[in-house]
C-alpha cells in the first residue's frame, strides 16, 4: 500500500483514497488543425513506460477530488515527490527531458523530444 | 480561451425540494424504523448510533474573495473555514445551527436545519456577488451521529484514517472511504463523529454500523 502525501488536504492519506490518471505534463498541441496525424497521434495514444523516474497525475477521488503530480520511481515505487498542478518538478531524471516536455511552442513532436533526450541521456 | 460568449443568466432556477405538508418526507433509513429499536432494543453498549435526518445540505464551490467571505459570513452567521481538513460549527445564528466543513481548497459543506436551506440558497443567489456554485444536495445525502465509548474501534473498522485524538482532534473534518463507500467524517468530541453519506448507501451502511458494533453493543437513539 502506498501513502500518499496529498498536496491540498496537507497529510497523508491512504491511496485507496486515490486514483493513478496516467502520465503527466503531457502538453496539447496549441494547433491542433495544424497537426499532422503522426503528431496527434503522438499526443492522443503514445505514453512513456520509462524504468525510473516516472511523473504521473493522481486524483485524490475520495478526498478533495483534486488532481496533483507524483513523481515515481517505477523500479521501487518510491515516491520521490508530489506537487500540484502547474509546478515543476524539482525530481527529474534528466533535464532535457523534462524542459521540452513543458516547452509548449516546441515545433518538435514528442517523439522528437523522446529522441533527443534519450541521445542526450547517453552523452 | 474561448471564443464563444456564454450569456449570463439573470437569475439561477432554485426548487424548494422540501416535500409539502401532504406529502411525508422519509429518511433514507425510514424502513429500518429506527424510532421503534430505539425505544425497545438495547440501552447500553459500546456504540451509539443516530440519524439526523431530512437536514438542508449544500455544496458551495468558489475560490472567495474577501469581499465574498464577508458576504458568506453575513449569510451565514459563521466565516468559511480556510484551513484544509476544520470545520466551524455554531448552535445559536439567525437560522440556528450552521455547520460548515471544508471538502476541498474550493468546496465547502454547509449542513443547516432542513426547512432552512431553500430559503438560504435563495438568498444567497440573491446577495452573494461573484463567481460560485451553490447546489442543494439535501436530498441526495443523510447524516448519521455515533458517538460513544468504543466508537473509535467502530470506526478503525471502516475507515483508512488514523483516529488518534492527536491526529484527528475535535473539528477536523476529512472526506474519506467508509467501508468503500464515500462519507464525509468530522469529529464532534473525543467520542462522537458525524458520517455524511450518500442516501442510497444508508441502507448499506446502517447494515455495516451494525455489524461493526456487534462486539461492543449498539444503542440506537432518535434525534
Amino acid at each position: 500500500m502506498f501513502y500518499i502525501y496529498c498536496p491540498h488536504c496537507c497529510e497523508h492519506r491512504e491511496e485507496e483514497e486515490f486514483h493513478a490518471a496516467g502520465q503527466a505534463h503531457i502538453p496539447r498541441p496549441l494547433d491542433p488543425d495544424a497537426c499532422t496525424d503522426k503528431e496527434w497521434g503522438e499526443y492522443m495514444y503514445f505514453r512513456k513506460n520509462p524504468r525510473g523516474i516516472h511523473h504521473e497525475l493522481w486524483v485524490h477521488s475520495a478526498g478533495c477530488r483534486k488532481f496533483f503530480n507524483i513523481t515515481r520511481d517505477t523500479q521501487t515505487y518510491e515516491i520521490k515527490e508530489v506537487y500540484k498542478i502547474g509546478e515543476k518538478p524539482s525530481v527529474v531524471a534528466n533535464a532535457v527531458e523534462v524542459q521540452n516536455s513543458h516547452t509548449q511552442n516546441s515545433s518538435k513532436t514528442p517523439l522528437e523530444n523522446t529522441l533527443e533526450s534519450q541521445s542526450g541521456a547517453t552523452l | 480561451m474561448s471564443d464563444v460568449t456564454v450569456e449570463v443568466m439573470e437569475k439561477k432556477l432554485v426548487t424548494n425540494q422540501r416535500p409539502t405538508d401532504a406529502i411525508v418526507g422519509e429518511s433514507p433509513l425510514h424502513h429500518a424504523d429506527l424510532a421503534s429499536i430505539a425505544s425497545q432494543g438495547p440501552q447500553e453498549g459500546g456504540v451509539h448510533f443516530c440519524e439526523h435526518k431530512l437536514l438542508g445540505l449544500l455544496t458551495l464551490r468558489c475560490v472567495p474573495l474577501p469581499q465574498q467571505q464577508e458576504e458568506i459570513e453575513s449569510l451565514l452567521g459563521v466565516a468559511l473555514p480556510m484551513a484544509p481538513l476544520t470545520s466551524v460549527t455554531k448552535d445559536d445564528t439567525s437560522i440556528g445551527k450552521v455547520s460548515v466543513r471544508w471538502v476541498g481548497p474550493d468546496e465547502w459543506l454547509i449542513i443547516v436545519p432542513g426547512d432552512e436551506a431553500f430559503d438560504l440558497e435563495t438568498r444567497f443567489f440573491e446577495t452573494l456577488s461573484g463567481h460560485f456554485s451553490l447546489v442543494n444536495i439535501s436530498g441526495g445525502s443523510t447524516v448519521f451521529d455515533v458517538s460513544g465509548d468504543q466508537v473509535v474501534s467502530m470506526l478503525k473498522k471502516s475507515i483508512p484514517v488514523d483516529l488518534h485524538i492527536r491526529e484527528f482532534p475535535v473539528g477536523k473534518v476529512v472526506s474519506t472511504i467508509f467501508a468503500k463507500s464515500g462519507a464525509i467524517v468530522c469529529r464532534l468530541g473525543e467520542n462522537q463523529f458525524e458520517l455524511v453519506v450518500r442516501r442510497s448507501f444508508a441502507d448499506y451502511l446502517w447494515l455495516w454500523v451494525q455489524d461493526a458494533s456487534r462486539e461492543y453493543g449498539l444503542v440506537v437513539k432518535t434525534s
